[in-house]
């Protein structure tokens, strides 16, 4: 169960506990349950948001009040379950799916624009910082890697799998 | 001496299908993908920061095995036989919410255990897997 100050915030009050065994159940599913089904949904509801809609101009605003948290509160609570802020999350989604593109070999605008970043010049920044390659070179070194593996596939397999599992017989 | 351990392989019923596992499904990245003949690729893959330690996504082949045997580790494989590893998060309740938000199908829902909170899973093929938030939960 996730507290704040030793509190567990989803509580607006209060209560304590009941004394009857039935009314006790419950209340120890409020205090455990509760927190664990509805928190988890939104804060996760709100993480397949930015998966879903990385490449558009997403207002993190609007994700925390549609996740019903205000945004300071939201901001610690995804941190705290995804290591980032959902700002450091969008970013890490969008070069991941650029990742993708350039290997397929997408051109680096096309791809700059089509994770949702609006300048070319920040997008390889930030390329260049999570990776230390500005995505040119990525896309160059990706396309090479790909025509070597076109002309020579079984020296990228290890020799122990290719032999075993009678890849070279067919 | 062994220092480390670089690839891991499990079989899988159909590859197109386990790529789209375990990429959608559990974002995991794909590391390599050479085609190998007609059917097979050299598939493997890894969870995102962690591209030391690849999983093999390996087709089951006639020609590896006799036919029968072939046929054999398919139905075992589909059958939930094998558990294949554990992974951790560190957050197993948002990572379940997750997962089964994507379709991914638990056998067992997170559980508190002396060792932490567990929850397991099943790939497409059948490939079973520990979801594990190690220690106290």
């Amino acid at each position: 169960m996730i507290l704040v100050n030793g509190q567990n915030p989803l509580l607006l009050v209060n209560i304590p506990p009941p004394e009857m065994p039935v009314l006790q159940y419950l209340y120890g599913m409020m205090q455990e349950q509760y927190p664990k089904i509805y928190f988890y949904r939104r804060l996760v509801q709100a993480k397949l948001f930015i998966d879903t809609h990385y490449a558009e101009s997403i207002d993190l605003d609007n994700i925390a009040n549609e996740a019903c948290f205000s945004k300071f509160h939201f901001i610690r609570q995804f941190k705290s379950i995804y290591r980032k802020t959902p700002h450091q999350y969008l970013i890490a989604v969008r070069m991941e799916k650029a990742r993708e593109l350039l290997k397929k070999g997408h051109p680096v605008t096309d791809t700059c624009y089509a994770v949702g970043f609006e300048s070319v010049s920040t997008f390889s920044g930030l390329f260049k910082r999570l990776t230390g390659l500005s995505p040119s070179l990525y896309l160059a070194q990706q396309q090479q890697l790909k025509e070597r593996i076109r002309q020579s596939p079984f020296s990228y397999v290890p020799g122990c799998f290719a032999h075993q599992k009678g890849w070279l017989q067919e | 001496m062994i220092t480390k351990m670089t690839h891991t392989s499990l079989y899988v019923l159909d590859q197109g299908k386990a790529l789209d596992f375990y990429t959608h499904k559990l974002g995991f990245r794909v590391i390599t993908d050479v085609p190998m003949n007609k059917n097979d690729r050299w598939l493997t893959v890894c969870p995102p920061d962690m591209e030391d330690f690849q999983i093999v996504l390996m087709p089951i082949m006639d020609s590896m095995f006799s036919k029968e045997t072939a046929a054999l580790l398919r139905e075992l494989v589909s059958k939930g036989t094998f558990g294949v590893g554990i992974f951790t998060c560190h957050d197993i309740y948002a990572t379940y919410e997750e997962m089964s938000a994507r379709g991914v199908e638990f056998t067992k829902p997170p559980k508190k255990e002396f060792y932490g909170t567990e929850a397991i899973f099943k790939d497409d093929s059948g490939n079973w897997f520990s979801l594990a938030q190690l220690g106290e939960p």
